[in-house]
């Protein structure tokens, strides 16, 4: 018996070692999530069972039948549809001080070709941290300079960039800025603006480049990388995504692509509550955030960005939030809970991490609300998912039942109550 | 000449009024959260001469200034157990060791992020050093009184002296990579304490031999073994920056070797794997609530970090480290409700009661007791909710925010020369690059030698 408790023991061991690097696989198959709160976010909220078939919503009702699908009882549990983080850098740096884990930034100022999902590593050790607070899909994209690549949306499940590509990808652009890069930013005004003049000088050529690749090219001439990435863009086929945050910025920004017609999205825009009437002038849908952000300038109210979302709400703007976090993208729910306390309110923002992205990116067929037929990435939870207190119990990617556990879990099960303790 | 007579003599009594104010308030009906004495409905909290002097129903005090709290939460300011506001200068990154330096002779009254922080509820932060040193300077326990303009208003009187030390990567970068001098490892670290204690206790010792009479002369004065002496002594809180479990334990062992028991190790990201030796030597751990992987040394972290050291009886605080997160510690301490279910008094003590105790100041500051002085934050909703708004804060019964009174712009300092206020693409919200205050001044002053 004695020896049976030591092998027992051991093998205890041996698991917690190896979980220690590694969360356990996830399970597919059909799954009825029984008598739950649905958040549906697009048809309300509807007390009832949802089906999964196939790693799609087959059914959303009262009393389905399972028909052989696995039931699990979500008495006083919430379903709510997995979050969607416009804008973070997850899956390209694994360590952002250490230079050879980080894939998000490629030499040159006109880099549109560098492509986020050949970097994305599935196994990036954030990806299960991000996931267990219900943050199921991400706009991954690259950083840098003028136009630094093109980002792609992916779930947070899978073990191949493709398996995880959520079908939508966007080409980046960082309006060239007149503001300071940070405090440390020691140059001067007149030197800040010399070295706008000569971004906007870079972006204006290398734009009318693109602009006459686009016509040669259909005519078959030579192939430049840059400029080919740039195409759709220049054609308004897709939409381009311009982070601009000060105020001035915007509405130079506004202007020039009012001038060259161009199909934008602005990201960042923590200003926008300076000129929300102009974003709803020109339409310009915007992927704002982090809401958890020190304010812009040393005169601004301190609540200027946790007010910024509800403001550029308000005057008509379509919001979708982000984190623009690399590890702590979990953070997501927090900075939509705070705008929602800062005037948004739950409800928009909710849709701001959820249909709102999905509608900018194009995927809204497939994802961010909970109705038949589209993907199904949600979760189930015991509360209100921006309250910092809810716990997570059962989380589905794609159709994937996917493990609660990451690093993070698996180092508080390993050492709350480490064996061997202290020797007295 | 009379002019500047009188602007002398105006300076000399505003800076008299200035220092260490305090109010009368009566704070009624608030749900108070006592942190020690549990949560007490529609309650009254007087605060006289800036000390709290009843805990009540019904309390009238005649005629002083009256909040109506009904409906809101009312709790002891928060504390900030790390921070690098109000400060001028964070780095003297020229030694491993600068045990002479203090940051409290570069007080900044003017900096708007301690407004930003009393937006957050926050009434006191631990000023420190950075952590480009083994052993860095002397750190300054300021209370968020803005408006003043004197540094020494911001001072808290008092309050026990501290040190910052650094372990791991900061140290081993600014001193070892860039300078090419000991510590490039986690073994010379360790011999930078010894060979530092070492010489303090030699200092002490010549100290006590001529004062004994056994020695023709006194040691040569010298600013760096007179702190590290004071240290041996028992008389300075060490607050250590340190993240792998490694470093922490030898530091134990060398503080152990040296009679030391003052330590409060900072961000700790590895505590949870020797919190059983934390707490038997009652060291106490100040964390962030879930910051990680920004570098190699907290890529094994856990937001587990707090309930884990908590759970094993350490005393654990949330910090903010940054201008950023001081603005909603109440919501950094609800995020040991999500990793790893701690209840709202456990949460709450770690942003209050706790970094109290690992200041040196729980008997004055850190629960809503009285006889303590009157630190307050006022909230709507619950201060561990997504949906709290900080109210109205309150430091030795002075209101220096109020949601509702407040004007838009805040500072205190506006530069003539701009026209308008600078914009900043990016401020220090994160560890990332070089936005880390930790590590402020360090670089300018290495790329400038090189």
């Amino acid at each position: 018996m004695r020896k049976i408790n030591w092998i027992i023991a051991c093998c205890l061991f041996i698991s917690v070692q190896l979980f220690g690097q590694q969360v356990k696989k996830s399970t597919f198959g059909d799954v009825l999530l029984k008598n739950a709160t649905i958040v549906t976010v697009t048809n309300g909220t509807i007390e009832g069972d949802l089906l999964i078939k196939d790693g799609i919503i087959s059914d959303i009702g009262s009393s389905l039948s399972a028909n052989g699908a696995t039931e699990i009882d979500c008495s006083n549990k919430f379903i709510y549809p997995g979050f969607i983080d416009g804008g973070t850098q997850l899956g390209l740096v694994e360590i952002s001080s250490v230079s050879l884990t980080r894939d998000s930034d490629e030499l040159g100022d006109y880099t549109p070709h560098m492509q986020a999902l050949t970097a994305v590593n599935p196994n990036a050790v954030a990806i299960p941290v991000t996931r267990v607070n219900g943050v199921t899909t991400v706009f991954s994209k690259p950083t840098g300079d003028l136009f630094p690549g093109t980002g792609a949306v992916i779930d947070l499940h899978g073990y191949t960039p493709d398996q995880m590509y959520a079908g939508s990808k966007a080409v980046l652009m960082n309006y060239p800025s007149t503001g300071k890069r940070g405090r440390w930013d020691r140059r001067k005004e007149e030197d800040i603006k010399k070295d706008n003049e000569k971004a906007m000088k870079k972006l204006k050529d290398f734009w009318s480049q693109a602009e006459i690749y686009a016509k040669i090219n259909q005519t078959g001439g030579e192939y430049n990388p840059q400029l080919a990435a740039m195409v759709p863009v220049v054609k308004g086929e897709s939409p381009l995504l311009i982070e601009v945050n000060k105020k001035a910025d915007i509405l130079s920004a506004l202007e020039w692509i009012n001038k060259n017609e161009i199909k934008a999205v602005f990201t960042g825009v923590s200003e926008g509550w300076r000129v929300a009437d102009s974003l709803v002038k020109y339409n310009i849908p915007v992927i704002t955030g982090p809401v958890l952000r020190v304010p812009s300038r040393g005169s601004d109210r301190y609540d200027v960005s946790y007010t910024n979302p509800a403001k550029m709400l308000e005057a008509g703007v379509k919001v979708a939030i982000r984190s623009n976090e690399t590890e702590n993208v979990r953070n997501l729910p927090f900075n939509a809970g705070f705008a929602a306390a800062y005037g948004m309110g739950v409800e928009e923002a909710l849709k701001a991490i959820t249909i709102i992205p999905a509608e900018i990116f194009g995927i809204s067929d497939k994802y961010g609300s909970l109705e038949k037929g589209k993907v199904a990435n949600l979760f189930v939870c015991d509360g209100d998912p921006f309250e910092t207190k809810t716990q997570i119990q059962y989380l589905f990617i794609k159709g994937w039942n996917v493990p609660m556990e990451s690093r993070h879990t698996l180092l508080y099960d390993e050492f709350l109550e480490r064996d061997p303790g202290i020797k007295e | 000449m009379k002019n500047i007579f009188l602007i002398f003599i105006s300076l000399l009594i505003f800076s008299g009024i200035s220092g260490q104010q305090s109010g009368d308030i009566l704070i009624k009906n608030g749900t108070v959260i006592t942190i020690t004495d549990g949560i007490k409905e529609n309650t009254d909290v007087l605060i006289r001469n800036g000390k709290i002097d009843q805990i009540g129903e019904n309390l009238s005090a005649g005629d002083i200034e009256t909040i109506d709290a009904e409906g809101l939460f009312v709790m002891p300011g928060i504390i900030d157990a790390h921070s690098h506001i109000a400060l001028d200068v964070v780095n003297e990154a020229t030694n491993p060791v600068t045990a002479e330096v203090f940051v409290g002779d570069g007080l900044d009254p003017y900096d708007v992020g301690i407004y930003r922080a009393l937006a957050g509820g926050v009434t006191i932060s631990h000023a420190m050093h950075g952590s480009a040193n083994a052993i860095g300077g002397q750190c300054e326990t300021i209370k968020h009184r803005y408006g003043e303009v004197d540094p020494e208003a911001i001072r808290m009187d008092g309050a026990p002296r501290t040190i910052k030390f650094a372990l791991g990567e900061n140290p081993m970068r600014v001193h070892g990579e860039r300078q090419g001098i000991v510590p490039a490892t986690r073994m010379g670290m360790e011999q930078i304490f010894r060979n530092a204690f070492e010489e303090g206790k030699a200092y002490a010792n010549a100290q006590k031999a001529f004062a004994a009479g056994k020695a023709d002369f006194p040691p040569l004065y010298n600013t760096r073994n007179e702190v590290m002496a004071d240290i041996l002594k028992g008389d300075i809180i060490i607050h250590c920056h340190s993240y792998r479990a490694d470093e922490i334990y030898m530091l134990l062992k060398v503080l152990e070797d040296y009679g030391v028991k003052k330590i409060c190790f900072q961000h700790v990201n590895e505590g949870f794997k020797v919190a059983p030796e934390l707490a038997a030597y009652g060291a106490h751990a100040s964390v962030f609530s879930d910051w990680w992987a920004y570098k190699f040394e907290v890529y094994y972290s856990t937001a587990y970090n707090a309930a884990i050291l908590t759970e094993n009886g350490v005393v654990t605080s949330i910090n903010s480290d940054s201008g950023e997160l001081i603005r909603h510690l109440y919501h950094e301490a609800a995020k040991t409700q999500r990793y790893g279910s701690l209840t709202d008094n456990e949460a709450l003590k770690l942003i209050t009661l706790n970094p109290a105790i690992q200041l040196g100041i729980d008997d004055r500051v850190g629960s809503i007791e009285k006889g303590k002085e009157g630190d307050i934050a006022i909230f709507k909703n619950h201060p561990l909710s997504i949906y709290a708004i900080p109210q109205m804060t309150i430091v030795d019964g002075i209101v220096r925010f109020d949601i509702d009174e407040d004007n838009n712009d805040m500072r205190l300092d506006v530069d003539p020369d701009e026209s308008i206020p600078t914009f900043y693409e990016s401020e220090t919200h994160s560890h990332h690059g070089e936005g880390d205050r930790c590590m402020q001044d360090v670089f300018e002053f290495l790329n400038h030698k090189h």
